[in-house]
């Protein structure tokens, strides 16, 4: 095919050019084109190398249907890969780049495969390249084929709005059928909301014109638009609706082009699907080659980019649609012949152009374009081929919504049947074809009151004859240009037994990829029902999935990206840390000072993080502990709520006293620890582990809703309220009666594990002694507002007490100097309170709390159930690494006895430490065993899980 | 995305709720007179039923547990109200 573009018509802008590249070649074309519309202009042939075989291919549709021209695009340096062709507008100074060729398209250099093509059948990579293993050869093979290039650095320039909206009609395309339904509803005052997938609405109208109620078309649409706005409604042009989900929910892509693409979340009243129909290639030997298109498509370039697609067209087909197609090429100076696969139609009645009866093409002369067309013996002279084999109904959206379909074997298509509950079909996508059928149908289902919309002509006769692939035929003919699926393909998974039709997907890929099978799915079908003797309705249809077309990963994510993608919590105090240079890492969903550091060497993090932990033990070490769950359990039934859901029991708690609790799950297995401190008698606050705020926040409140009265117990997490800094280690007590002397008299009498509360200038302070690290401990606890002014002044004495700021390594290595876990790191989803050596609960308590029956459960008296021990390594030995199994037995005995959960080099004690559950670990101290690490061996001793201070006589130091 | 009803905040979007469990069932308990039988049916036996449904549900966002009717094959949402003694 040679495309020229005409000298005059179409809705281009000729008054200015734009500049483009096509692998690099300088083009030009007009605003209004698509990139696919300029590079017909241009007379460019080869657009795309097949996915498999490299074929030369050209454009072969004008729409979202296009399987061929994929390309990638890149604009301001940013490259979009495997756009379609068809569906991009030209913009000034983009460089689209055929995929799946090199160096282009014209010329790839693995068009050699195709003279192997014979030995490439469907399945074959995965039978012949299965030993010595498929891993070998994929990437050579992935490098042949495959389609267009991510560039890693593509990032979207903008962020995508995701919009909900409602309406109480919801139409989507805004061709006849289409805006007929809006204009009915419109006129009873319904807010319509109308979506087209073009950048112009008319859809068909656009080529096939007409008038319709008297008017213009175009003035019909405007006016139509007008009414939908003017009764509240909006139309949404370059819109693409592309799955309808649970309960009519419709998700639409809008395109804007400069601004960022949108999400549209659609919850209509009504939605009626007005998608149109999709033409159907012919199947014949070299079907595939550039200059092969559709008839409709051809036209549509003619009329709305003033292209045509060569100089001498045969066009072939089986209905009388693409006449008007015949007729308007011959009228824009184009040589035509036609072949018809019928010997009589009312539009051949009244043909004046050679119509060759009962024939249809048998052959294509010409490797990089059409040069001839074989019909009946002989060789017609052509440098286009365009060909209809009739209408598939667009019915995608009416399929996700669960909608049946019927065979009309009067179009030989699938059309909706039966009924969705707030869906309706209508136009084309229903199978009525013509525009007047068009216009009553979209009335119709929107429920419009008087007559329809009615066109100047009655609809001309579709007298549509079926033209199904005939296996019989020489050469390859292909059924799935962008898959590279041929008859011979069908019929070898005939042969193989993957008759149905999903076997026939999967086995050959046919209907894959980016288009879905739009133009090949049905010939698929048939070529399948023919080869295995049964009818179409037979072999049935693909499960239709969304998205109809693909959409850009920008718009599903919206904001969920960079910082956002997944948001950590940030501290009040952040600035304060990073001017005292602390590195940042996440904890539990929070981003937490991990060590301070002036030095961003990778050595510099371990020492910082033995300094500070060498500092707290030795004089004071101060950290920010404010992410520290603290939810209010608050009323006269709340020692009972918490009684219940702990397996500590607070009730018998004294005000102002602190108990270290752990919760379990009804399974028995320790969910979370943490310390509850009473306030009053009616008042307890819960702090518990820092990323398991909600979860426990949310399992109190389960438990206070269905089984206490919730009038008498509330549950209050004011966690984000409290800002919770902490001085630990032997001057922490000097430090903090420095820094806030009116609390010096509280502070002398507080006793472990004891709250004061208190008020430090202008705010109310609670001082807990709690210990995290086994050494003396004082929790401050201020307003959110205050914590700047009280970390001030803690740091202000820091260094006078030979103190630093620690972060959440030190503290970790800390508390793991005491045996003190972690719970999901030191517990796993099978861990119960005896395996942490927590017995007496269980034995003491009488009364019902969660988890109690499964822990009397056999299984949980078991006396080989995982414990928690320390492990210990040999004099001179590295840190054991953690996840680093205990083993027994050997060879095909060999098991796994546990694991190591924590593990730190321990500067108070100048060698590794580390904890883990190993079974039976607590009758085992003093064992010796073997582990096994990413094949290393290695070895301990299992000890008490306490190595510093066992006797806990450093807590009133 | 389905649309839930909240009994007290009206339809929203599902990504609001979490799932808590099949509605009516009793925890077994004391925990002394509970058969191992019966604790494992209370903690792991699901009726999972095909077709109507009544579960627990939490609205996150206003944090109460309701009740709401389900079909699990057709996801129609058949009703929500809110737990026995509770005023939506
Ligand atoms: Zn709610």
């Amino acid at each position: 095919m040679s495309g020229w573009r005409l000298p005059e018509g179409g809705a281009i802008d000729r008054s200015r050019r734009l500049s483009f590249t096509f692998d690099g070649r300088p083009l030009t074309g007009h605003p209004g084109d698509t990139i696919a519309s300029a590079l017909l202009a241009n007379g460019v042939r080869i657009v795309a190398r097949s996915f498999k075989y490299h074929r030369p291919r050209g454009l072969f549709a004008a729409g979202v249907e296009e399987p061929n021209a994929l390309v990638d695009v890149t604009r301001d340096g940013r490259t979009a890969p495997n756009l379609r062709a068809t569906c991009e507008p030209l913009v000034e100074g983009l460089a689209v780049a055929a995929v799946n060729a090199a160096p282009d398209a014209g010329g790839d250099r693995q068009a050699w495969i195709d003279r192997f093509s014979r030995f490439l059948p469907a399945g074959f990579y995965y039978k012949t390249f299965m030993w010595p293993g498929w891993e070998l050869f994929e990437p050579r093979i992935r490098a042949m084929a495959g389609l267009g290039r991510l560039d890693p650095d593509h990032r979207p320039p903008g962020t995508a709005p995701q919009i909900d909206a409602a309406c109480d009609l919801l139409v989507v395309g805004a061709g006849p059928a289409g805006l007929a339904a809006a204009r009915a509803a419109a006129a009873r005052g319904e807010r319509v909301l109308l979506l087209d997938d073009q950048p112009e609405p008319g859809g068909s109208l656009r080529w096939l014109g007409g008038t319709i109620g008297g008017a213009d078309w175009h003035d019909w649409v405007q006016d139509t638009l007008e009414r939908v706005a003017a009764a509240g409604g909006r139309y949404l042009a370059w819109t693409t609706a592309y799955g309808i989900y649970d309960h009519g929910l419709v998700c639409a892509w809008r395109r804007l082009g400069e601004a960022p693409d949108q999400l549209w979340r659609i919850r209509p009243q009504v939605s009626v699907l007005a998608a149109g129909a999709i033409e159907r290639p012919l199947t014949f030997p070299d079907n595939d080659r550039p200059g092969v298109m559709l008839a409709e498509a051809a036209l549509r370039y003619l009329r709305v980019w003033a292209v045509a697609p060569g100089r001498r067209a045969v066009v072939a087909t089986n209905n009388d649609t693409a006449y008007r197609t015949a007729a308007a090429l011959a009228e824009a100076g184009v040589a035509v012949e036609i072949l018809d696969i019928r010997s009589d139609s009312p539009a051949m009645a009244t043909c004046d152009l050679p119509v060759h009866r009962g024939r249809l093409p048998e052959g294509v002369v010409g490797r990089g374009g059409v040069t001839a067309v074989r019909a009946g013996g002989r060789e017609l002279a052509a440098d286009a081929l365009l060909v209809s084999g009739g209408w598939t109904p667009s019915v995608h959206l009416w399929r996700h919504a669960g909608g049946r379909v019927r065979f009309a074997e009067e179009l030989a298509a699938f059309v909706p049947d039966g009924a969705v509950n707030g869906l309706r079909v209508a136009g084309a996508a229903n199978g009525r074809f013509g525009l007047a059928a068009a216009l009553a149908d979209g009335h119709t289902a929107a429920a419009g009151a008087g007559p329809a919309p009615q066109p100047e002509l009655p609809d001309p006769a579709y007298a549509f004859e079926p033209a199904w692939p005939r296996p019989d035929a020489e050469g390859r003919q292909w059924i799935d240009l962008q898959n590279d699926v041929t008859l011979k393909d069908v019929a070898l998974a005939a042969r193989e037994g993957f008759r149905s039709v999903e076997h026939l997907k999967r086995y050959t890929t046919l209907g894959m990829a980016t288009d879905q099978g739009k133009t090949s799915n049905m010939a698929g079908l048939a070529a399948m029902a023919e080869l295995s003797g049964r009818s179409i309705p037979e072999v049935g249809t693909t499960t239709f999935r969304p998205p109809f077309v693909p959409v850009p990963l920008s718009i599903l994510g919206g904001r969920r990206r960079g910082q956002f993608f997944n948001p950590l919590r940030r501290l009040q105090l952040e600035p304060e840390h990073r001017a005292a240079d602390a590195a940042f890492r996440e904890y539990g969903g929070w981003l937490r000072p991990a060590w301070y550091a002036r030095s961003d060497d990778p050595g510099a993090g371990p020492t910082a993080v033995a300094a500070e932990a060498r500092a707290a033990r030795q004089a004071v070490g101060l950290f920010d502990g404010s992410p520290l769950g603290k939810i209010e359990v608050i009323g006269p039934d709340a020692a009972k709520l918490l009684d219940f859901v702990l397996y500590n029991r607070v009730s018998t708690l004294e005000v102002g006293r602190i108990r270290y609790v752990l919760m379990l799950s009804e399974s028995g297995v320790v969910f979370d620890d943490g310390v509850v401190a009473r306030l009053a008698e009616d008042r307890f606050v819960f702090s518990c582990s820092s990323g398991h705020v909600p979860a426990v926040r949310l399992r109190l409140e389960e438990w206070r809703q269905d089984r206490f009265d919730p009038a008498r117990v509330f549950v209050h997490d004011a966690t984000s309220h409290w800002a919770t800094l902490t001085a630990t280690g032997p001057r922490a007590r000097a430090l903090v009666e420095v820094a806030l002397p009116q609390a010096a008299p509280a502070l002398a009498e507080l006793a472990h594990m004891t709250l004061a509360e208190s008020a430090w200038e202008d705010v109310p302070l609670r001082i807990a002694r709690v210990s995290f690290t086994g050494d003396r401990s004082y929790e401050l606890s201020v307003p959110q507002s205050a914590a700047g002014r009280l970390w001030a002044r803690l740091c202000a004495g820091l260094e006078g007490h030979g103190g630093r700021r620690i972060g959440l390594e030190a503290l970790l290595t800390l508390r793991a100097e005491k045996g003190f876990v972690v719970v999901g790191k030191d517990t796993d989803g099978l861990t119960l309170p005896q395996d942490l050596g927590m017995e007496g609960p269980l034995r003491k308590r009488n009364d019902e709390f969660v988890g109690r029956r499964s822990l009397m459960l056999p299984d949980a008296q078991r006396d080989d159930r995982r414990q928690l021990v320390g492990l210990q390594v040999p004099d001179g030995a590295p840190p054991l690494p953690t996840g680093a199994h205990a083993v027994t037995g050997q060879g095909p005995q060999r098991r796994s006895i546990g694991y190591v959960t924590s593990s730190y080099d321990s500067p108070a004690l100048g060698r590794p430490i580390a904890l883990g559950l190993i079974e039976r670990g607590r009758a085992r101290l003093g064992e010796r065993v073997r582990l096994l690490h990413l094949g290393a061996g290695l070895e301990a001793t299992l000890c008490a899980p306490a190595f510093f201070d066992p006797q806990g006589a450093r807590i009133d130091a | 995305m389905q649309l839930f009803p909240c009994p007290f905040c009206g339809p929203r979007p599902e990504t609001e709720f979490h799932y808590g469990g099949e509605a009516g069932k009793v925890r077994p308990e004391p925990a002394e007179a509970v058969s191992e039988t019966a604790w494992a049916d209370y903690l792991h036996a699901q009726a999972n039923p095909k077709g109507v449904s009544r579960e627990v549900w939490v609205h996150l966002a206003c944090g109460e547990f309701f009740v709401l009717s389900r079909h699990t094959v057709t996801h129609e949402i058949l009703g929500a109200e809110a737990m026995p003694g509770r005023e939506a």
